[in-house]
């Protein structure tokens, strides 16, 4: 195959105890630590094992986003991609947004493979891959723990709620990434050095045609109930006193 | 007046409670009438079931060889057809729901809401987002259809005693043969489901071996509770993946959740947070999961499970 694209969103980074705004307008991102996307970075690493088998010869790496996204793009260089393109929006990116505007760079270019995160940790929304697959008309395998490429189509093993599912789909196609279909690795210094000289286009959203605006109006962010106070039992003897009181066992 | 149409999930046999719950959800949307779509190869089972659940007006079926697995890319086309004559379009934010149902919003045109935790109005919904540090009221506009996924673990089953009609449709959708379904490997065992069961024990990387995990597995069985596990322990092989807990794992609403050797990463902790009880056993007294813990025992886990099976023996 000749491309795979892989999405990589900016997001806070999972490490973050993020906090509401006080005014309840959204999420405290100033000053906080971003990185790639966890499930992204796994999407990237299973493109580039796949280019590294001789099963594709070019990765490219795609954000939509705020100008500071070329931050997670020069990673996604560094970690091995071989170009990479931000379409630059200033507002808060929905995932059908996301989703149109990787088929519009989907159909410049025409990759075998497009393999995005299974969810981004901030939105949590889990719908880009669907979404993309949807719009492109092509096949979906979300929540991917194994992919073997085999020609013209792939076979793909999916965590489901009730175990693994295996699905054979023909290519193109659009994947998920979840946690076990591989361990990412680490971005050596060397790597960020070449990766300053790799290319990366910057496109205004605007210019594809397409508009960022929101479909759904986010009218409140507030912080979630708090738990009440628990209490600390000194012994066995007392758990079990503490369960029986409540009837939670006999 | 809102036209509900919420998805069924099953194994061809069982109506999934994660629609009972869905079915709850809808009901709560002001002025809505709630039919149940039920794809199958041979529906009759699981509409019947579906039907029993109180609060639904109708059950539709569609019989069809190709579905009789659940493929998004078959079904999606098909809820689109179907979802002609309806406002909403639901489905539990399962595996199967969260694979199907953003195919159906693209293909609609319209955006999802996905993992709604509460019905503010009939466009109007709750949403936990950053791991449920931030809850989220999204408005989406009355003028277009919606398309929810819907939280199981913050809406309770529809209770049984109904007795809606099931009406047979065909449809005139035409399905993509690009996508095949192959196998499925689910676990079987007479274990109580994670995903419904009113108590949980879950181990974390702290039981440090497969062998050490059955600890989890035999004190489980003594309580009869369903067993679930950290992501961690899921990753070095101690637990299968289908009990991982938490943001990218289950999220559950038990009446007790016990965790044990497991930290309380904020990854797990938005998967039990609906949790009525949670038990944490733990030996390092700072563990955040004593933070969220209504209970909290310091010690170490392979004294305490023998005392505590045998404690709970008497
Ligand atoms: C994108 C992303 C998604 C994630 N999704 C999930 C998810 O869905 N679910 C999830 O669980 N995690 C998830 N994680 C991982 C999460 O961040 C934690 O790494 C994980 O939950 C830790 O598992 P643990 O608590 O078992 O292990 P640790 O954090 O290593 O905790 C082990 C605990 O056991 C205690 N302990 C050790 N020995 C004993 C003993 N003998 N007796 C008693 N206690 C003992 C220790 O004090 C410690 O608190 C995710 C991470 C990322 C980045």
């Amino acid at each position: 195959m000749r491309k795979i694209l892989v999405g990589v969103k900016r997001v806070v980074d999972y490490n973050v105890r993020v906090r509401v705004k006080p005014d309840g307008s959204g999420v405290i991102t100033d000053g906080v630590k971003m990185s790639v996307n966890p499930f992204d970075e796994i999407a990237l690493e299973e493109a580039l094992r796949i280019k590294e088998r001789g099963e594709a010869a070019e990765v490219i790496a795609v954000s939509v986003g705020p100008d500071d996204a070329q931050q997670q793009l020069r990673t996604a260089l560094a970690m091995g991609a071989d170009r990479a393109i931000l379409v630059k929006t200033a507002e808060l990116v929905e995932p059908l947004t996301a989703a149109r505007v990787l088929l519009k760079v989907v159909e410049k270019e025409q990759p075998e493979l497009v393999i995005v995160g299974k969810q981004a940790i901030d939105d949590d929304a889990a719908q880009t891959a669907p979404m993309l697959a949807a719009l492109w008309d092509r096949p979906q395998a979300t929540f991917c723990s194994k992919i073997e490429i085999q020609g013209g189509s792939a076979r793909v093993t999916r965590e489901v709620d009730a175990g693994l599912e295996t699905i054979e789909v023909d290519l193109p196609a659009v994947f998920s990434a979840d946690l076990r279909l591989n361990e990412p690795r680490y971005v050596k210094l060397p790597d960020i050095m070449k990766a300053k000289k790799k290319p990366l286009d910057v496109i205004e959203l605007g210019s594809l045609g397409l508009s960022a605006e929101p479909g759904l109006k986010p009218v409140l962010t507030e912080p979630p109930k708090p738990r009440s106070k628990g209490v600390m039992v000194k012994d066995v003897a007392e758990l079990v006193d503490a369960l029986k009181k409540k009837g939670l066992v006999s | 007046m809102s036209k509900i149409l919420v998805i069924a999930e099953h194994d061809g046999k069982k109506l999934n409670q994660a629609t009972a719950r869905c079915v709850t959800c809808a009901r709560q949307i002001p002025g809505g009438a709630v039919t149940v779509a039920v794809f199958a190869a041979d529906p009759a089972a699981v509409a019947a079931q579906a039907a029993q659940l109180a609060g639904v007006q109708e059950v539709v079926t569609v019989a069809a060889a190709h579905n009789a697995n659940a493929l998004a890319a078959v079904l999606a086309p098909q809820v689109v057809a179907l979802a002609a004559d309806y406002s909403h379009v639901l489905a539990a934010s399962t595996a199967f729901g969260k694979d199907l149902l953003p195919r159906v919003a693209a293909l609609l045109g319209v955006p999802q809401i996905s993992d709604a935790m509460s019905v503010e109005g009939a466009h109007k919904f709750k949403r936990p987002t950053y791991a449920g540090n931030a809850i989220v009221t999204l408005e989406a506009p009355a003028d277009r259809k919606l398309v929810a996924t819907v939280r199981s673990a913050s809406f309770e089953a529809a209770a049984g005693g109904g007795s809606a009609p099931v009406r047979a449709v065909t449809l005139a959708a035409a399905v993509p043969s690009h996508t095949r379904f192959v196998s499925i490997s689910a676990a079987t065992s007479d274990r109580p489901d994670l995903a419904s069961a009113p108590k949980v024990v879950s181990g974390g990387r702290a039981l440090a071996s497969k062998e050490n995990f059955d600890l989890i597995f035999k004190l489980a069985e003594k309580m009869g509770a369903a067993v679930g596990a950290s992501r961690a322990a899921v990753d070095a092989g101690y637990a299968p993946n289908e009990l991982q807990v938490g943001q990218t794992g289950k999220i559950i609403a038990p009446e007790l959740y016990v965790a044990i050797g497991i930290s309380g990463a904020i990854q797990h902790l938005t998967g039990i947070k609906d949790a009525k009880t949670i038990v944490a056993i733990n030996k390092d007294a700072e563990a955040p999961i004593f933070e969220v813990a209504d209970l909290g025992l310091v010690g170490d886990l392979f004294q305490i499970i023998p005392e505590l099976e045998k404690a709970l023996a008497k």
